[in-house]
This record gives structure tokens, C-alpha cells and sequence, in this order.
């Protein structure tokens, strides 16, 4: 069978970095093909270049045989190929119909005039094609993530898609979700469509995809079938053989003083009645679904949303927190979930970001930066954390997900916060830089820092934390200790939705 | 712990990045650009007129840049945190009016009229801050009402009568006198566009090297992300605003000097000539980028147009189409040669 996709020797180069060099790549018909590599090994790239965002640098790209060149993403939609961004692109304001259709609308009396009754019929077929309930006339803004990603789905197939990109494509999903986008997937399949899947997580690939191709820092490494042992896979994403690097942390009760009691904490519907205790030199796991209100208990002890009520303790003294400017002062630091948004300035350089919360230390007079040592500091941080970057002026913007991270912990690190709050830390971060950031969480920890890790990963929440508290709908349902914690016993209390409504 | 991929990022690309992205880096260029433009211009109306190049038909260039160049340098600092200030054309009139009633009304010393003006405008400034950063207003908004505030304030103070600032002795110096023709007589460059030049200095400085300047380019990048970094963003960002308001304050001195009087009812429509001023010089409006450089540029290059449109005699009707038109080009073209990048 001739592919569907022939990439060959693409090249592709950014300001300072080489993204791709020379990679070559096939899809056929009908196949899911995995996409994996370490971050910044260009799968992202690669895939942007297919779906005509990126020009390439060099190479050529067949389609069904014959050499094409896309010039933007519309272009590539029209032949048939379509992408699902990581980060979704809806209009959250228009209805699902609406959003399937832009730029796509049929035309209703006279030319002038839409006619949305034929938009929602249109896409009523689509999504019963798809075996998807949801009504075509909903405002986007109002689902679930996982019901947005089927729009995003739908809208792809609307174009007869023979190809579909997805990019992390479950980074938001639950389980029940994550099935039901499989089921689609499958069906798609079956349909003779072309999916190229990139994901970090080798489980998923190994239900769902036919073969890997396996990237690495912009090289092709190799394409071998999903049936190859996961320890060779990994080995050729990172270049070397992974030793699961980080040990257990040792079963001892930890014993530190109380770092943070939180009592009766109210703050919106995801926050009732929340309390807790975090010891110095623990790592405390926040379990829990998607939505079950731990980011929110988060926000609102940084001072990040406003609380209703409840008591806050720092080190044994009651204190108000009323922006996170307050909670910064008591050495809390929050490294949110979406980096991008709430974590970084994108389009300024690494050295501002990391100083970003201690810029006051580097001032002359109260008023003059310190540029020496300011460039001291973060050239310190990006040895110590290994953020890969030609320099310390490079913008966070060109930096990959993982190195952006790193860039986001550097920022607290020189803050010295002694209590941490980090939300899903390795949220879209590779199997390598993965087992660097526990590494460090662990070393933290060891170091006397409170540490609280919200996590929708099971295997990291178990492997990390020395305790484990699970929340659902904003209620907190149990504490686990290590030793009696099992994926099982987390799941039926993140599931608790009649306990949590009765507490 | 990974190791640095070396592969990747040899030795030689290190170099070759930091250097590129110091001198050719977009900013860079960006002036590059702006200053290119504006030596074009001069040298088309050098060659269409032998009156433009004489000298004093530049220092009356010069001259007339700096109430626009000074305001505009205000604008730059909103601007960049993604905010935008329409009161300074109104606040300009209501600073200068404040120093006539200091100076003509109440007979006090000229350093009371110099305080009142640059008080005044930090007032202002302070007003607009809190409205944007305390009440949440949109900037255009909370500004599009000071405009008014400022408008009215000058015409309830003076009426509609300018006040002359006949009985303050020197108060014309302060933007007519010549320090450096005091110093070097061939050269007397009017003490206007010496502050001009002190304050674009001093402001770039600003930017670039103190904790306000870093704050207002994060402003402009990511508030959120900046507040959750247990910065003080509002008062940071009221800050700015006072500065700004500050800084128009000098510009109504300017102004009520260059005239020896306050107008009420001038000052409508600075603003505008400020924002284009700013825009031209590459700053973007969508925050997080910009230079005073480029806005002392972008200042000069709408003044020398008026000027040169002026000299060849062209109606001024139509020297108002035209700097429309080139306002749209500059940023047209700067739209341009960023997507190349």
C-alpha cells in the first residue's frame, strides 16, 4: 500500500534553534502513528509543517503521491488534512454548529442572510456520524473540555479529513473521556482515515496506535511497531537507557513541623469546607478528577481568588491572605497548570521571568535593576534546572514545554518558597524531563520545603506523595496514608459524589 | 538529570544568537527602520525645497516636536503595559492652565507654576491608574473620561479666555531660552527640545534599567502571570500612570511657555498625534514592546512631514490626508516585516 503521507528529509529552522533536521516520515491509510520524543524534539514542529502553519526550510512532502506544498492551514484543511491543536482553537461564544462551519456558513436567502437551520442540520449529521450526543445549537463556552475536543474533532471531519493531527490529545481527559475519544478514533480508522497521534503517555499509545515514529532534538530516530518493548521505545526518545531515576521516598512518617493548616476553607462552588495539614519536608498528593476543585483550593490559598471563608495557618500563625502578592510574602508559590497563562511572560526573556517574583532583591536604591547580578542568578538556575537555550536573553516563547516549566520552577526556587504548590508539574512534559522534575519535587521535599502536587496521573500521585488527599466536587472524600493508598481506593473516593454532596 | 543537549546548540550558534539578538534583534531593527524612514523624508524635502534644510527651519522642527515628542513619551509607558491614555491632549491645556493660575491669578514664584503643572498631571495620572487598575475600566475608556475631566476642568478654571503669563518674568525661557546657545553660540538649540532630549533619555533609562520599567514591559506581556508572581500589579500599574500624567504635566509647561500663555481650549487631538507618534515609532498597541527611541523617531518623522508638506506649499487640507495615509503605512509596513521575522 502506497502512503497516504510521505514526509521526506523536512528541515526546519527557528531563530536560534534547529528544529528539524532532515526528518523523514510515512502515514498510511487507515493507521494511528504515534509521535513521540522528548520535548523540543519537534514533534509539534513537524506536525505544524504538515498541516501548512509552518513553511519548511527543506524537504518535500507527498500526499497521496504527488509533491504539495501547503501555504497555510486552509489549504491543508482543503486537501484533507486536519489538526487538533493541543490547545484548542473554539470560538467560546458561538454555538457548536457555529464553530464547525466557520468561514463555511451555507448561504441562505439571497446570499445575505445565514441560514441556521441548514448549519445545525449539517452538523447534527456530522456529529451522529461521529455517535456523539451533543446539541449542534450549545454554546461552546458551556461544555466539557472533552465535549470541545469532539468539536474540534467534528469540525476536522467536516473538511472529509484523510488526515487527522492530534496533539495531546487526552492532556485534559478523564478516563471515561479519554474512551470515548478512542472510540472515535477507532471508528475513524475503520473509515480509512490517516492519524498521526502525538502523546507522552506510552499506556494510551500502546491501546491505540499501530506503529511509532520516535524523534529526537529534531533527528528521525526510527518507526517500529507499537508492539516493541516500552523500555526501547523510551531508550530511543531519550538516547540512552532510562534508569527510573528517582527513588522512592523512604516510608517514614514524615515528621516536619506543620508548615500550613488550612480549616473550613470556602471559596466558590469547587471549595466547601476544605482543610488540610502540610508538614515541612513532605510531599502532600491532591487527587482527584478534573474539576473536583483542586486547582481552586490552590488559587484561593495563594490569594488568587478570593475566599469566602475559613482559616489559614502558616507556621502556627493565623494570617490573611488577600493576593497573591500576600502569599508570596509568606514564602508560598503556586506553579499553575496552564505555564502559558498564569505562569509565564511569553514573549519576554528567560531572565525576566525567573526574577520575576524577586526582582526586589535585585535593586539598586529600591529603583535600579542589578543587571550583573540578575544575569548571575539566572545563569545559576538554568545550569542547576538544565533549561536548554542559547542564552539567558532567549524569549520563553521559543522554549519547549518542558524547558518552559523548568523556567516557571527556577522563578520560585529564587524566591525561596518554602511552600510549594505545584499543578500538574509534568502536565505535557516528556518521559525524560518527567523523571527530572520528580527528582527535584523529591529533593525539595528533602530540603525541608511543603510541598503540595496536584496531579490527574494516578502513577505519579502514588510514586510522589508521602501523603495522598482526595477531593471530589470540591469536597475533600479522604487522606491516604502511602501505605494504604491504591489507584483502586483513590478512584472510589475521587468518585464520591454522594459523600462529597452529604458532607 | 538530563544533559544539556550540546548537539543541538553548539558554541558557535550561542555566539552567533546573542549577537544577532543584540543588534539585529526585532527592536533593534525596528529603530533601524523607523530611523531610515525619517532620513528619507528629510533628504525628499531637502532635495523638493532648498528652504527645508536651513537652519532655522529645523530648529523650528525641533521645536515643534517636543510638546508632541514629550507627550508622546507618556503614551509609550501606557501603551507598553497594553493600556492606552487619551487625556493627555486635555490633561497638556488643564497642567498649563493650573501653572497660570499659580503663577498670573496668585502672582507665586515660576518653581510653584513648574510644581503645580507637574502635580497636577501626576493627579490626573493617579485618577486614571485607579480607575484601571482598582475599578477594572477599560483604559480607554477610564482615559476617554479624564479627557473630558481635563477638558472641562480647564475651561471651568480660566474660562474661555487664555491666562497670560505676562507678569512671570523667564516663564517663556523655560521652553524659548537656549541653555546650549548659552553655552556653545552656534549652536542655540531651544531649551524645549533640551528637556525633550533629557526626558527621552531619562525615560529610556527608566525602561530599561529600573524595577518600574521591567514591571511595565511585564504588564504588558502577561498581568496575570505577573500577579500571581506576588507582584503588587495595581500599584505598579497606578504608578505608571502617574508617571505619565507626570510627564504631561512638563509638556504643558512646554506648551504655555512656547505661547506665554495657557489655551483652554486647546489640546484635543494631542493625544491622537501622540499615539500615532509612539505607533509609527514600532511600539505595538497590543503591549509588552517598545522603546522611547523609536517614539522620539516616530515624533520627529510626523513633525517633519507637516513641515515639509508645509514648505512645498501643499494645502493643509490635504497635509492631514497625507499624514493619515502615512500613519496606515508605517504600521502597515511594520506589520510586514514582522511576519517575516
Amino acid at each position: 500500500m502506497s502512503p497516504l503521507v510521505s514526509v521526506q528529509n523536512v528541515s526546519k529552522n527557528f531563530p536560534g534553534v534547529r528544529a528539524l533536521r532532515r526528518v523523514s516520515f510515512e502515514l498510511l491509510a487507515g493507521e494511528v502513528h504515534a509521535l513521540v520524543g522528548e520535548n523540543g524534539a519537534g514533534k509539534s514542529t513537524l506536525m505544524k509543517i504538515l498541516a501548512g502553519i509552518y513553511p519548511r526550510d527543506g524537504g518535500e512532502i507527498l500526499y497521496n503521491g504527488e509533491p504539495v506544498n501547503f501555504v497555510s492551514p486552509r489549504d491543508a484543511q482543503m486537501m484533507g488534512i486536519g489538526i487538533i491543536h493541543q490547545e484548542l482553537q473554539l470560538m467560546n461564544h458561538l454555538t457548536v454548529a457555529q464553530n464547525i462551519f466557520i468561514g463555511r456558513e451555507p448561504p441562505g436567502r439571497w446570499g445575505l442572510f445565514l441560514d441556521e437551520d441548514k448549519l445545525n442540520r449539517q452538523a447534527q449529521e456530522i456529529l451522529a456520524h461521529m455517535h456523539l450526543k451533543v446539541d449542534p445549537r450549545a454554546i461552546v463556552g458551556g461544555l466539557t473540555v472533552a465535549k470541545q475536543q469532539m468539536v474540534e474533532i467534528a469540525k476536522a471531519l467536516s473538511f472529509n479529513s484523510r488526515v487527522l493531527i492530534m496533539d495531546e490529545p487526552t492532556a485534559a481527559l478523564n478516563n471515561a473521556e479519554i474512551a470515548e475519544l478512542f472510540n472515535i478514533i477507532r471508528e475513524l480508522k475503520a473509515r480509512g482515515v490517516g492519524i498521526i497521534y502525538i502523546s507522552h503517555k506510552m499506556d494510551e499509545l500502546k491501546q491505540i496506535s499501530d506503529r511509532v515514529t520516535v524523534l529526537r532534538d529534531g533527528h528521525y530516530v526510527a518507526t517500529v511497531p507499537i508492539a516493541t518493548p516500552l523500555d526501547t521505545i523510551i531508550s530511543m526518545m531519550v538516547g540512552r537507557t532510562l534508569m527510573d531515576g528517582v527513588q522512592q521516598p523512604l516510608l517514614l512518617a514524615s515528621r516536619g513541623e506543620v508548615a500550613l493548616e488550612v480549616r473550613n476553607l470556602n471559596c466558590g462552588p469547587l471549595v466547601r469546607n476544605v482543610g488540610f495539614t502540610l508538614r515541612r519536608g513532605e510531599i502532600l498528593g491532591f487527587a482527584g478528577l478534573m474539576g473536583a476543585g483542586r486547582t481552586e483550593v490552590a488559587r484561593a490559598i495563594f490569594g488568587a481568588d478570593r475566599i469566602e471563608s475559613g482559616e489559614i495557618i502558616v507556621r502556627g500563625v493565623a494570617v490573611s491572605i488577600k493576593s497573591p502578592a500576600d502569599a508570596v510574602a509568606l514564602g508560598i508559590g503556586y506553579l499553575s497548570e496552564d505555564r502559558k497563562r498564569f505562569g509565564l511572560l511569553v514573549g519576554m526573556d528567560i531572565a525576566s521571568n525567573v526574577v520575576m517574583a524577586t526582582l526586589a532583591r535585585h535593586l539598586k536604591f529600591k529603583f535600579v535593576l542589578r543587571q550583573q547580578t540578575i544575569r548571575a542568578t539566572v545563569e545559576s538556575f538554568i545550569r542547576l534546572l538544565s533549561i536548554r537555550t542559547p542564552s539567558a536573553a532567549q524569549e520563553v516563547r521559543l522554549l519547549s514545554g518542558g524547558n518552559q516549566q523548568k523556567v516557571v520552577i527556577a522563578k520560585w526556587l529564587a524566591r525561596d518558597c518554602d511552600i510549594l504548590f505545584f499543578d500538574e508539574p509534568t502536565r505535557g512534559i516528556d518521559v525524560g524531563a518527567k523523571a527530572e522534575i520528580y527528582k527535584l519535587l523529591r529533593s525539595l521535599a528533602d530540603e525541608g520545603k511543603a510541598i503540595v502536587m496536584i496531579s490527574s496521573e494516578l502513577p505519579e500521585i502514588l510514586r510522589m506523595s508521602d501523603r495522598i488527599v482526595v477531593m471530589c466536587e470540591g469536597r475533600i472524600t479522604g487522606e491516604l496514608d502511602r501505605k494504604g493508598a491504591t489507584q483502586e481506593r483513590i478512584m472510589q473516593l475521587a468518585t464520591q459524589r454522594e459523600k462529597a454532596m452529604a458532607a | 538529570m538530563v544533559e544539556p543537549n550540546t548537539a543541538a546548540i553548539d558554541a558557535e550558534d550561542r555566539v552567533a544568537t546573542t549577537f544577532r539578538a543584540r543588534f539585529f534583534g526585532s527592536i533593534a531593527r525596528q529603530k533601524l527602520f523607523a530611523f531610515a524612514s525619517l532620513i528619507v523624508l528629510m533628504v525628499f524635502f531637502g532635495f523638493a525645497s532648498p528652504a527645508f534644510m536651513q537652519v532655522e527651519n529645523l530648529l523650528g522642527i525641533l521645536q515643534s516636536t517636543a510638546v508632541n515628542g514629550v507627550l508622546a513619551i507618556a503614551s509609550t509607558f501606557v501603551i507598553i503595559t497594553a493600556g492606552i491614555d487619551l487625556s493627555v491632549g486635555t490633561l497638556m491645556t488643564f497642567c498649563a492652565v493650573m501653572a497660570g493660575v499659580f503663577l498670573t491669578y496668585w502672582q507665586l514664584p515660576l518653581w510653584t507654576g513648574v510644581l503645580a503643572a507637574i502635580a497636577t498631571g501626576a493627579m490626573s495620572g493617579l485618577l486614571s491608574g485607579t480607575f484601571v487598575a482598582k475599578l477594572k475600566l477599560p483604559p480607554f475608556i477610564a482615559t476617554l473620561g479624564m479627557m473630558l475631566v481635563n477638558k472641562g476642568l480647564a475651561l471651568v478654571v480660566a474660562g474661555d479666555k487664555p491666562i497670560y503669563f505676562s507678569d512671570t518674568e523667564n516663564f517663556s525661557t523655560i521652553s524659548q531660552g537656549s541653555l546650549i546657545g548659552y553655552v556653545l553660540p552656534s549652536l542655540p538649540v531651544p531649551n524645549s527640545v533640551l528637556i525633550l532630549f533629557v526626558l527621552a533619555v531619562a525615560a529610556s533609562a527608566v525602561l530599561s534599567r529600573t524595577a518600574l520599567g521591567r514591571y511595565t514591559f511585564a504588564l504588558g506581556s502577561n498581568e496575570e502571570a505577573v500577579r500571581l508572581s506576588g507582584v503588587n500589579v495595581d500599584r505598579w500599574k497606578i504608578t505608571i500612570y502617574v508617571l505619565a500624567g507626570a510627564i504631561c504635566g512638563v509638556a504643558g509647561l512646554l506648551i504655555a511657555s512656547r505661547l506665554n500663555s495657557a489655551q483652554p481650549a486647546l489640546g484635543q487631538g494631542y493625544e491622537l498625534e501622540a499615539i500615532a507618534a509612539v505607533v509609527i515609532g514600532g511600539t505595538s498597541l497590543s503591549g509588552g514592546t517598545g522603546t522611547v527611541l523609536g517614539t522620539i523617531i516616530g515624533a520627529f518623522i510626523m513633525s517633519v512631514l507637516t513641515n515639509g508638506l508645509r514648505i512645498l506649499s501643499v494645502p493643509q487640507e490635504w497635509q492631514i490626508v497625507v499624514t493619515g495615509v502615512i500613519i496606515i503605512l508605517a504600521v502597515y509596513i511594520d506589520i510586514l516585516r514582522r511576519r517575516k521575522l
